[in-house]
C-alpha cells in the first residue's frame, strides 16, 4: 500500500517538476526579453527608420522592420490562405474513393511541414535567380508563402476532418454540388480558418531563414514589392551581433516588440473566436 | 409483396463497402405516398439501404454498388443520371439534425436559393409554408434570423426536415429520426410523419418497433443484408411468415 502511495507522489512530483520547469522557461525569456530590452524602448523604436548611424547606435528607430514584417507575414498568410483552401477542400471532399492518393497527399504535406525553414529560404532564392528578381519584398512573400502553405493546409485539413459527414450529407441530400457543399462545410470551420491564420502569420513573422536570402534587409520602409524589406527577425539578428552595448540593447527592444506584436495578434484571435463560438 | 404503381424500384441490388457485402441481391417496390418503415438489427443493413435511394453512398469510402434503383421510371444508377436533381426529389432527415452553420431563415432558404429562387418574397412564402407544415413557426416566427443552432434539438430536427421540404421532394427519408429526440419531440414527427403521407412516399429506418407501428403502412424486415419479409404492417407485427421475422418482433433478435 505504502509503495503505491508513494509511486503516486513520485509522479505528481515529476509532473508539477516538468510543468514548472516549461511555464518557468516562458517567464524567464519574457523577462530576459524585457529586462534588456525595456531601457532601450522607446517611442522612437515604433515611429522611426534608422536614422544616420544606426549601427553605431545613434538615433531612429525599427519601423522599417515592423512595417516589413507585416508586410510579408500578412502577404504570405494571404497567399498562402488562397492556395491552401482550395487544396484542403479538394483533398477531404473530391477524393472519396480514393483514399490512398488523399493519405500521400497528407504525407508529402507532413515532411513539407517538417523541412527547415532555410531550405524554403534557398529554394526561393533559386526562383527569384531564375526569374531575374533581386532580393525583394516580393521574394520574402513567396518563400514564407512556401514555407506556411503546409501549416494551413495541415491544420485546415484538421479542421474540415472534424465537420460531421452527417452535415455534408445533409447539404449533399438538398441537391448541393460539391462546391456548394464545400461552402457550407467552409461555413461551419471559420473559426478553425482563424487558428489556421494565426498559426500561420505567428510561424510566418518569426521565421529568419526564409528571408535570410530573399527579402534582403533596408533602412527604408518599402514602397513596391520590388524593393528589399527589413524584417523583424533579421533586423534582431543584426542588432544582437554588432558590438555596441547600445545596438545591442536595442535588439532586445525589437525582440520585445516581437512577441508583443505575437501576443497582440494570439489575443485578438482569442477575442474573434470567442466572439464566433458564441454565435 | 407486389406493388401496382411503385415510386421506388429495387431491382438486384448489391452493395460492398471494402470486403463487406452489406446488401444482397435486393429486390423491393415502394408503393408511392405511403409510410414504409425499415426494421432489423443493428448492422444488418438497414441504414445503407436508405442511403442507396438517395445516392449518398457515393461519398463513402472503398463502396461498389451493383444493380438498379428506379424512381419516377429514372434509373438513379445510370451514369448519365443528374445526381443533384436526384437528390432534390428526397428529403433527408438523419439520426441527430445537422442544421447548416447560418439562421433559420437561411436553413430552409437554403434549397431553394441553391435551385435557383432568388426573389425574396418568393423565399419568404416558402420559409413561412414550410415551417408551418413542420409545426415551427409559432415557436421561431420572431426570431428567424438568429442562428439554427439555438434551437432545442426537438426544433432542429423539425428545422431539418423544414428544410428538406423546402425544395420540393417526392420522397422523405428518415434514418431513426427520432432516436436523439425526448418522448414529446419524437411524437411530433410521428405526427408529422403520419399527416406528410398525403403528399410524400416516407421511407423510414427505425430500431423502435412501437414506432413502426404507429406510423407505418408497411414494414421491411432486413436481416444480415437480406430482405427476409415484407408486408402491410398489421401482417408483420401480428403475424409474421418467416421464423427470423417472428424471432426479431418477439425481441429474441436484437
Amino acid at each position: 500500500m505504502r509503495l503505491r502511495k508513494l509511486e503516486e507522489l513520485f509522479f505528481k512530483f515529476l509532473m508539477v517538476l516538468a510543468t514548472i520547469v516549461v511555464s518557468g522557461s516562458f517567464f524567464l525569456i519574457v523577462g530576459t526579453v524585457f529586462y534588456k530590452g525595456a531601457p532601450y524602448m522607446t517611442w522612437d523604436m515604433l515611429t522611426k527608420t534608422p536614422g544616420g548611424g544606426f549601427y553605431i547606435g545613434k538615433e531612429g528607430g525599427i519601423l522599417n522592420a515592423i512595417i516589413g514584417s507585416m508586410y510579408i507575414a500578412g502577404g504570405a498568410t494571404v497567399l498562402g490562405l488562397i492556395i491552401s483552401i482550395p487544396v484542403a477542400i479538394y483533398i477531404n471532399m473530391y477524393m472519396d474513393g480514393k483514399k490512398f492518393l488523399s493519405n500521400t497527399l497528407r504525407m508529402v504535406f507532413d515532411v513539407l511541414f517538417g523541412i527547415p525553414s532555410i531550405v524554403y529560404g534557398a529554394f526561393g532564392f533559386l526562383i527569384m535567380v531564375y526569374f531575374g528578381l533581386r532580393a525583394s519584398l516580393l521574394g520574402g512573400i513567396i518563400a514564407v508563402t512556401l514555407l506556411v502553405i503546409p501549416i494551413l493546409v495541415r491544420t485546415l485539413d484538421e479542421v474540415i476532418r472534424t465537420v460531421p459527414l452527417e452535415l455534408r450529407d445533409a447539404a449533399l441530400s438538398l441537391g448541393s454540388t460539391r462546391w456548394e457543399t464545400a461552402k457550407v462545410v467552409l461555413r461551419a470551420i471559420k473559426p478553425g480558418i482563424i487558428t489556421a491564420i494565426l498559426l500561420s502569420f505567428g510561424r510566418a513573422i518569426g521565421d529568419v531563414a526564409a528571408v535570410l536570402f530573399t527579402a534582403g534587409f533596408s533602412d527604408n520602409i518599402p514602397t513596391s514589392l520590388h524593393e528589399p524589406a527589413a524584417t523583424l527577425p533579421l533586423a534582431i539578428f543584426f542588432q544582437l551581433g554588432s558590438p555596441v552595448e547600445e545596438v545591442q540593447g536595442r535588439g532586445y527592444a525589437s525582440a520585445l516588440i516581437l512577441t508583443i506584436v505575437v501576443l497582440i495578434i494570439t489575443l485578438l484571435s482569442e477575442l474573434l473566436l470567442k466572439k464566433l463560438y458564441k454565435k | 409483396m407486389t406493388i401496382a404503381k411503385p415510386h421506388i424500384s429495387v431491382q438486384d441490388l448489391n452493395v460492398h463497402i471494402g470486403d463487406n457485402h452489406i446488401l444482397k441481391n435486393i429486390n423491393i417496390d415502394i408503393p408511392d405516398k405511403s409510410v414504409i418503415s425499415i426494421i432489423g438489427p443493428s448492422g444488418c443493413g438497414k441504414t445503407t439501404l436508405l442511403k442507396s435511394f438517395n445516392r449518398l453512398l457515393d461519398t463513402t469510402a472503398e463502396v461498389k454498388v451493383s444493380g438498379n434503383v428506379w424512381i419516377d421510371g429514372e434509373n438513379i444508377y445510370d451514369p448519365k443520371v443528374e445526381i443533384t436533381h436526384i437528390r432534390k426529389k428526397m428529403g433527408l432527415l438523419s439520426q441527430r439534425p445537422y442544421p447548416l452553420p447560418m439562421s433559420i431563415y437561411d436553413n430552409v432558404a437554403y434549397g431553394p436559393r441553391i435551385h435557383g429562387i432568388k426573389k425574396k418574397s418568393e423565399l419568404d412564402a416558402i420559409v413561412e409554408e414550410q415551417l408551418k407544415a413542420t409545426a415551427l413557426w409559432n415557436e421561431v416566427k420572431d426570431r428567424l434570423s438568429s442562428s439554427a443552432s439555438r434551437l432545442s434539438i426537438g426544433q432542429q430536427q423539425r428545422l431539418c426536415l423544414a428544410r428538406g421540404l423546402a425544395v420540393g421532394p417526392e420522397i422523405i427519408l428518415g434514418d431513426e429520426s427520432t432516436s436523439a429526440l425526448d418522448p414529446i419531440s419524437t411524437s411530433i414527427i410521428e405526427d408529422l410523419f403520419v399527416k406528410l403521407k398525403e403528399k410524400y412516399t416516407i421511407v423510414l429506418v427505425t430500431h423502435i418497433l412501437r414506432q413502426a407501428a404507429r406510423v407505418s403502412d408497411y414494414i421491411i424486415f432486413v436481416y444480415m443484408g437480406r430482405i427476409i419479409e415484407y408486408g402491410l404492417t398489421d401482417q408483420i407485427l401480428r403475424n409474421p411468415q418467416e421464423t427470423l421475422t417472428q424471432e426479431y418482433v418477439k425481441g429474441y433478435i436484437v
